[in-house]
């Protein structure tokens, strides 16, 4: 009848525990509820009571083989299956398969009627004909307290029920009783005096509109176990709590490096882009861009064929898509491959609480290596600076004990940074500006890196260029006295440009004005030369005519000293003239 | 005794009504609770029922499955069938005012009897 395939090998002295099936919930309490011990949840009217012990009857059915009983008080089984039916419970399957024992004790006040002695043998005889009919291993009891409406002998009542918890135990079963809250106790009818083992209380408050429910282990007798407030979320996969408060700062660092999706943001993070597991900043006014750049990182993941989750706040999915084919990013393709998903809701549909529960549901489900969350800044409006700075603080852990690389997008005012916006930006590791530089009548958008934890990184402003080509960054003008963007920036490389090119046309005809004044020069140096030359010419000719004229005189002298027989006189006057063509040359 | 124990009996005296009164008792075992509620149903059905009735006593520990059926969460639990609509009686049936009051039997215009 019993199977107990199920028992684990444990410490003698450890308190045995058997997986409650409700995500988080294990975690909380270190492994489950005890193990064939009744456990007491109690908490206000619709706080989720029931849904809980279902679900811990179904998921042991389900996952761990455990067959389950459940006896109502207040909902009949036809009700109950339809209730959980929207959790994607089929109730009349698993009763058809003799997993579930649906067992619905119907107690009507009027029809009742007391006469003496009696005691609760009929509830034991069904909870135990139902238990071994199909060797239960799990009991819920849904809510028990509803006899006390029915039954006016209370004295009766409750050592009927001291007996059921005492017959339950015995019989090894691990059970769930529900409970309502009562006024300043934790159950109305003070059955946590009988159900000590374990008990876990429900809330579900109301703050500002918003709902957030919690849950709280108020006791677990020999087990430690976490002692906060756990936000939970019932959604349409069933249960689920966050023990978020117990992460510590334990988390890995990667040093592997992933692609921004924009080259030149890559560039100006070292060369490589971002860390992965880092969480990125991109903060900015309306319109600067911070969306782009979140698509075109998500675009950048896709490609190398990683999983992206993109929680949008303010724009459905179809809008970003479309808005985003602008710029020549084409997310749709992703999302057919069943890499991209969207998750987009308003962020004052439910509390921040649920807003974390959501996201961290949806992570480590889809299991996304790049999470987004555009724009975080819409989540601030949901609660308050302190709630938000600690729910994001939470996010960043559980992104960061994930290996997700997200980034947060956040919408900012004034261009000066505001409060929330320092309290954020503390937490990150990368934090990218994004700023609408107006001047000259237009207006465009500059992008900074403020910071970027453990890698060098550009400390220039760039200019962003949205074009259907995609996300571009130039460098901006910066000159000595001020800082230029789009056409001021264009006009003053145009003028800076044109400058040039006039000196350089300038020096040119200077250049060609020297070449004219050189070659001015030579032709006049080459006519005096020529002048010279013509003189030294006729010097020479002169010399030589005057030689011969000499000597011919001389001759002629010579012929007539011959005749008149005169002494040696003439050749000394030749030597001497000799002398003079030497010196003409 | 046997899981089901059938008596019928004629009411001589006043043979009143033509309606047929169907009762169950259920009980969880031969205990002491049982075995009075049994003996004061007799007593009460004798006294107190002008028509014909049946008294059919189940005992749960050998019928569990049967609990179901009358929404039985408590033992001794007498159960009026017929006429409708059904009442149900807890306990061993000890006290007769309440019983009659249960079963809807308090002699009419004699409200002391």
């Amino acid at each position: 009848m019993m199977n107990t395939r199920n028992g684990k090998a444990k410490v003698i002295q450890r308190l045995e525990k058997i997986s409650s099936g409700i995500s988080g919930l294990d975690e909380i309490t270190e492994g489950g509820l005890p193990k064939g011990r009744p456990s007491l949840v109690c908490g206000n009217a619709g706080c989720g009571k029931t849904l809980m012990a279902m679900e811990f009857l179904v998921r042991g059915a389900m996952e761990h083989n455990d067959p389950g009983v459940f006896m109502a008080f207040e909902e009949n089984e036809e009700e109950l299956t339809r209730n959980v039916a929207s959790l994607g419970f089929d109730l009349k399957a698993l009763s058809a398969q003799k997993k579930i024992f649906l067992d619905y004790v119907r107690i009507e006040r009027s029809e009742i009627e007391e006469t003496g002695e009696y005691d609760l043998e009929g509830l034991f005889v069904r909870l135990n004909h139902a238990i071994d009919s199909i060797g239960a291993k799990r009991v819920v009891l849904d809510t028990i307290e509803g006899l006390f409406a029915a039954l006016p002998n209370e004295a009766i009542l409750r050592s009927e029920l001291r007996r059921l918890f005492r017959w339950l135990k015995d019989k090894g079963v691990t059970v769930i009783i529900t409970a309502e809250r009562g006024d300043g106790t934790l159950t109305r009818h003070g059955l946590e005096e009988y159900v000590a083992d374990c008990v876990i209380l429900l809330d579900h408050r109301v703050n500002e509109q918003l709902s957030t429910r919690r849950l709280r282990v108020v006791k677990y007798r020999g087990s430690v176990h976490g002692t906060n407030e756990y936000p939970f979320l019932i959604s349409k996969d069933g249960f689920s709590v966050l023990p978020v408060t117990s992460m510590g700062l334990d988390h890995p660092a990667s040093s592997e490096r992933i692609s921004s999706g924009v080259e030149r943001l890559d560039t100006m993070l070292g060369g490589k882009g971002y860390y992965r597991g880092s969480s990125i900043l991109v903060s900015g006014t309306a319109g600067t861009g911070k969306t782009s750049i979140s698509s075109a990182f998500v675009d950048a993941a896709c490609r190398r064929g990683e999983h992206a989750l993109y929680f949008a706040f303010e724009e459905s999915e179809n809008q970003i898509m479309r808005n985003m084919n602008s710029i020549g990013l084409n997310l749709e393709p992703w999302v057919k491959k069943g890499l991209l998903r969207f998750h987009a809701c308003r962020p004052s549909l439910y509390g921040l609480e649920m807003h974390l529960l959501t996201i961290y549901d949806a992570v480590k489900k889809f299991k996304p290596q790049v999470v987004i969350m555009d724009p975080v800044t819409n989540l601030i409006s949901v609660g308050t600076e302190i709630e938000v700075r600690s729910m994001l603080t939470r996010l960043i852990d559980f992104f960061k004990t994930e290996q997700v690389t997200a980034m947060f997008p956040s919408l900012v005012t004034t261009e000066s940074s505001s409060e929330s916006e320092v309290a954020i930006a503390s937490l990150m590791d990368v934090s990218i500006l994004l700023r609408n530089i107006e001047s000259g009548g237009e207006r465009n958008r500059g992008l900074y890196i403020l910071k970027s934890r453990g890698m060098e990184h550009s400390n220039q402003i760039r200019e962003v260029l949205l074009s259907h080509h995609g996300i571009g960054l130039v460098d901006v003008y910066a000159g000595p006295t001020t800082v230029l963007t789009g056409s001021a920036r264009l006009e003053q490389v145009g003028r800076e440009k044109a400058e040039v090119a006039g000196r350089k046309a300038q020096m040119d005809r200077r250049q060609r004005e020297i070449e004219r004044e050189r070659s001015v020069t030579d032709a006049q140096i080459a006519v005096l030369r020529a002048g010279l030359d013509a003189k030294i010419e006729e010097l020479n000719q002169e010399i030589t005519e005057e030689t011969l004229l000499e000597q011919v005189n001389a001759k002629s002298r010579f012929n007539m000293a011959a005749n008149r027989q005169a002494d040696a006189e003439p050749r000394a006057q030749k030597h001497r003239s000799e002398q003079h063509a030497v010196c003409a040359k | 005794m046997s899981t089901t124990a059938t008596a019928k009996k004629k009411n001589s005296s006043r043979p009143t009504s033509q309606e047929i009164w169907e009762l169950r008792l259920y009980v969880a075992g031969q205990t002491l609770k049982s075995v009075t509620a049994l003996a004061n149903l007799k007593k009460i059905c004798e006294q107190h029922i002008t028509a014909k009735y049946s008294i059919e006593v189940i005992d749960l520990l050998k019928n569990p499955a049967l609990a179901k059926g009358d929404h039985i969460f408590a033992t001794p639990t007498l159960v009026r069938k017929l006429p409708v609509p059904i009442r149900k009686i807890l306990g061993d049936l000890s006290n007769t005012e309440r019983v009659l009051v249960g079963l809807d039997l308090r002699p009419k215009g004699d409200p002391f009897a």
